[in-house]
């Protein structure tokens, strides 16, 4: 539902940094997306292709990594996935671990190429 | 070909007035308080049994989202504290620069609590930091209790779980222990108060809450 406005925002912030590197335009976008970060990613997806579409960023390829929910253990340590709401620590059964990653929305990378070079099958798939 | 690692928030531009408004709301003392449910969960009762129950002189506003109309704008002006309607216009969410926008004609140094009604949805407010220093989220009990780990995000970023319309447990079969645990298993320090706005029932407990982070707010901004 508000993954126009993600999008849309996405982008702004693609464009603002391609102008810090002149001569060049965006061939590829990193996005993480964390599991409770409430976005849903065909949609995310969708809305990207339509905004996109017949402007400069048409040829731009969204490459999106998911970041499952993530906690440590403050007793041992132990960095540990959550999986089906579990939070105990897998290794020294400790119940009060502490988030650490799940909820990104955020801008990994972005791949440039200069002006001039070949660009044959620009939309990568890699 | 030249990668570029960004480490960049998305919404780094909503993020940024945000913090804005955080800072501004530090400085000033003020506990502003961003609350979220599905629609029809009770937040504007909520809100009304709030400020019924407030002193006329408290310096408490509030913003309250939808997006059509100023019927909940309407219902809370009653109590004679002021109120203003962001009517989004079809955004399923408010977001930071429509609260910096809204707050533009009002004196924050006249404020201790600003109460800000999200727009009924239980998704996308999630993604959108408004410089709150909390955010509640409400379920009520005509909904499942499994509500929360549906819709993990919200419960994930919220302070306090408000269940509401607890009122009507003798006419549903809703577990109102069963929907704790699932809140407690998205987020195990989650805070948790029950409610009826029909009834005052747990209404203390939910302003307790309320006063304990104003003064919290309260002693860092005079420290």
């Amino acid at each position: 539902m508000h993954e126009m406005g993600i999008a849309n925002s996405m982008l702004d912030a693609v464009r603002a940094e391609v102008e810090r590197y002149p001569g060049t335009y965006p061939v590829r976008v990193g996005l993480r997306i964390g599991e409770v970060a409430a976005i849903d990613q065909e949609a995310l997806k969708f809305c990207f292709e339509a905004l996109t579409r017949d402007t400069d960023l048409e040829r731009l390829d969204l490459q999106i990594e998911f970041c499952p929910r993530r906690n440590r253990c403050p007793v041992c340590g132990a960095e540990f996935i959550v999986r089906e709401y579990n939070v105990r620590c897998p290794d020294c059964g400790e119940d009060a671990t502490a988030s650490i990653g799940g909820d990104e929305l955020e801008l990994a990378f972005l791949e440039v190429e200069e002006y001039g070079t070949c660009t044959t099958g620009a939309k990568s798939t890699e | 070909m030249e990668r570029v690692q960004l480490e960049r928030k998305v919404l780094s531009e909503n993020d940024r007035i945000a913090a804005g408004l955080r800072a501004r709301f530090q400085q000033c003392g003020v506990l502003c308080v961003n609350i979220i449910s599905s629609p029809g969960s009770g937040k504007t009762s909520l809100l009304e049994s709030t400020l019924a129950s407030l002193p006329r002189g408290e310096r408490v506003a509030v913003l309250t989202g939808d997006i059509q109309t100023d019927n909940d704008a309407a219902r809370l002006r009653r109590f004679g504290f002021p109120v203003k309607q962001i009517t989004t216009g079809g955004t399923c969410h408010l977001d930071a620069r429509m609260i910096e926008r809204h707050l533009a004609d009002w004196r924050l140094e006249d404020l201790d609590l600003l109460l800000i009604e999200n727009v009924g949805n239980l998704v996308c407010p999630a993604s959108y930091d408004l410089g709150e220093a909390a955010k509640i989220v409400l379920l009520s009990v005509t909904e499942g209790e499994d509500k929360p780990l549906k819709y993990p995000s919200i419960f994930f970023k919220s302070d306090l779980l408000v269940l509401t319309k607890v009122d009507l447990l003798p006419y549903l079969r809703f577990d109102i222990e069963c929907a704790a645990e699932n809140a407690r298993k998205v987020h195990p320090e989650m805070e948790i108060v029950k409610v009826s706005s029909q009834t005052g029932r747990g209404l203390r407990e939910w302003l307790a809450w309320l006063n304990r982070q104003r003064e919290a707010v309260h002693s860092l901004a005079v420290g």
